[in-house]
């Protein structure tokens, strides 16, 4: 039992319902959501120090033992993204400072932003799939509102695709959760997985197992992707930046849980179905990121590739492969919001997406240049930055299980990420200078800090790729022997 | 019993798609709360109906109804009824102010 499991949820939902009776103190808002987001900071690095030292924690809620109550589990793979959640919102809410406007901020764009939080938070914690399920409306609910906030005519077309995409497959969920529960008789996950393996994993598994691997790649973008493009263009940078570092992380983050904890018994089927699927996005997403010339786009479709290469990882299923998704997994994170960050600014400083028009940004604005060109190595899997170590160990156990034709897409994946963002630096900072709109000196400082933080943390995890892996070894340790976690969550000696 | 409720989710969920697949939004929104109304009765269903007494100590009966998938249903009614709200207000509000009752229409004019 550690009541501090709780905290990360609590924290933002309760600053959420405070911002609410804030509406017009906007200065009031912005110190609230600045002490709620540190709080969350210091919480969740207290927990990957609590689970570092004494192993997987959980908090048994009202006190009824599992397998009949609500149960929250951190084990090191969750309180790792909790961190970097924590972070990346922190960063995300101090880049909203400076670029969404006072309009958003009135209409409860901060409570939204909690809100959200709260749901991506108890998406990692949860140990019980209705709970996950949950923990995903909460997130989205949140998500629909901020990707309409202002109100344009693209954000209600977009949000419209969006909600409906999303009702859909929630409601394709609930059946998933009713087959499951009609066939095992519990929706505890630690539980399941200990039923799925009495049980066998025979056809009905196998099926609700591609069920459920349906709905969560819906919510990743993995190969039903076809919402993601537009429907992340329509909101602002900050908000996008917020979407695209974690909502398509929560789906991976499922198909992780579900397909390493409870459906690992006939990998031939569900797991090779998941890698070509993988397979099909990287290769889908890089046409996108080749085809496009707007800035948005470009980057939308890196985000799908990103999730097919993650994706390619779970799929291997060896220890090192595991390994490689929890490190890239955070990686992707906290350099997906720094691109959204850099591509903010360069909006800003250019007034168009259109890469034809801008050019020559380099001797105005030489930091976030550099800053971007640095990055795009870093999401290549440039050795000394923070992609390399991830990108290596599934790579290179996806040649050792044999998946060649994988690994080799997921290889020449990373070609297309270099080749797409390399021409956005080409065409955004060389050549004539073609752009006219000057950022505010002020408001530009305001959104290089979070930036800068990013960018600093995005080589400390590179440099320090040692220290970071004693963490992800511990977490890939319980992904790939489940039966730690079952032992910890239904205390099991 | 198990049967009728289960041509019922059937017929629900044909009925819902079929709206779905439409192009008018008000369709599609009634489409996605009669697929969610299936769902929520599958759900109902998987425990099995009339296996006892209701799930109160008071009843002193031999065996209980499985209380879970009904706390399950309660949550999940509540969030589609959210989200269904949500739905309405912003279809409402894409009518009102781009005219957009028909998603062919709302098409074009890509930023």
């Amino acid at each position: 039992m550690n009541n501090l499991l709780v905290m990360p949820l609590l924290i933002p939902a309760l600053t959420a319902v405070i911002l609410i009776f804030l509406k017009e103190q906007i200065g009031l808002q912005r110190i609230i959501s600045a002490v709620s987001v540190f709080l969350n900071i210091a919480v969740a690095a207290t927990i990957v120090y609590q689970v570092k030292t004494d192993g997987i924690q959980t908090l048994h809620m009202g006190g009824w033992l599992p397998p009949y109550g609500i149960v929250f589990v951190a084990d090191m793979f969750a309180a790792l993204l909790v961190l970097v959640t924590a972070i990346v919102g922190a960063a995300c809410l101090f880049f909203s400072f400076a670029s969404i406007g006072e309009e958003r901020e009135r209409f409860y764009y901060y409570t939204f932003f909690h809100f959200l939080l709260t749901g991506v938070f108890g998406s990692f914690l949860t140990g019980d799939l209705f709970n996950l399920f949950v923990c995903f409306e909460v997130l989205l609910v949140a998500s629909y509102s901020m990707i309409v906030l202002g109100g344009t005519r693209v954000q209600l077309r977009e949000t419209l695709k969006y909600i409906l995409v999303n009702v859909i497959s929630s409601a394709l969920f609930v059946a998933a959760i009713a087959y499951l529960y009609a066939a095992t008789g519990t929706l505890n996950m630690a539980h399941l997985a200990m039923r799925v393996a009495e049980a066998g994993q025979g056809g009905i598994m196998n099926v609700i197992a591609v069920l459920l691997l349906l709905v969560f790649s819906l919510k990743a973008g993995l190969l039903l992707f076809f919402w993601l493009p537009d429907s992340y263009s329509a909101p602002p940078l900050a908000v996008r930046a917020l979407f695209g570092a974690l909502l398509t992380k929560v789906g991976l983050y499922a198909i992780t849980r579900t397909f390493t904890l409870i459906f690992v018994h006939d990998p031939g089927m569900t797991h090779s179905l998941m890698g070509w699927m993988a397979g099909a996005t990287m290769i889908l997403g890089a046409i996108g990121a080749l085809a496009y010339n707007d800035l948005s786009r470009i980057f939308n479709y890196n985000i799908v590739i990103s999730v097919g290469f993650i994706a390619f990882g779970i799929s291997v299923l060896t220890e090192d492969s595991l390994n490689g998704v929890v490190f890239y997994l955070m990686h992707d994170m906290i350099a997906k919001a720094l691109l959204f960050f850099l591509g903010g600014m360069i909006l800003a400083a250019s007034g168009t997406e259109q890469l034809k028009q801008m050019g020559g940004l380099i001797r105005k604005y030489p930091w976030t240049g550099w800053m971007f060109f640095i990055l795009t190595l870093a999401l290549v899997g440039v050795p000394p930055l923070s992609g390399f170590a991830g990108k290596v160990m599934m790579v290179r156990s996806g040649f050792g299980e044999m998946h060649v034709a994988l690994a080799l897409i997921a290889l020449a994946s990373s070609f297309v990420v270099l080749y797409s963002l390399i021409k956005v630096f080409q065409e955004v900072f060389w050549g004539g200078e073609r752009n006219d709109e000057a950022i505010h000196p002020q408001r530009y400082k305001a959104m290089m800090a979070p930036a800068a933080v990013l960018f600093v943390l995005v080589i400390l995890m590179g440099i320090g790729a040692e220290t970071v892996n004693d963490y992800v070894l511990q977490a890939g340790a319980v992904l790939a022997d489940p039966a730690q976690y079952i032992n910890a969550v239904l205390m099991k000696e | 019993m198990e049967l009728l409720i289960a041509l019922a989710i059937g017929v629900l969920f044909t009925v819902g798609v079929y709206l779905v697949l439409s192009k008018s939004l008000l369709r599609i929104l009634l489409g996605t709360t009669l697929i969610t109304h299936g769902v929520h009765l599958l759900l109902l269903t998987m425990a099995g109906l009339k296996t006892g007494a209701a799930p109160l100590l008071g009843e002193k009966a031999d065996s209980y109804v499985d209380p879970l998938p009904q706390a399950l249903i309660l949550t999940s009614i509540v969030i589609s009824f959210g989200v269904s709200a949500f739905f309405i207000v912003l279809a409402y509000r894409a009518y009102r102010s781009a005219g957009m009752d028909d998603v062919e229409g709302s098409k074009g004019e890509r930023q």
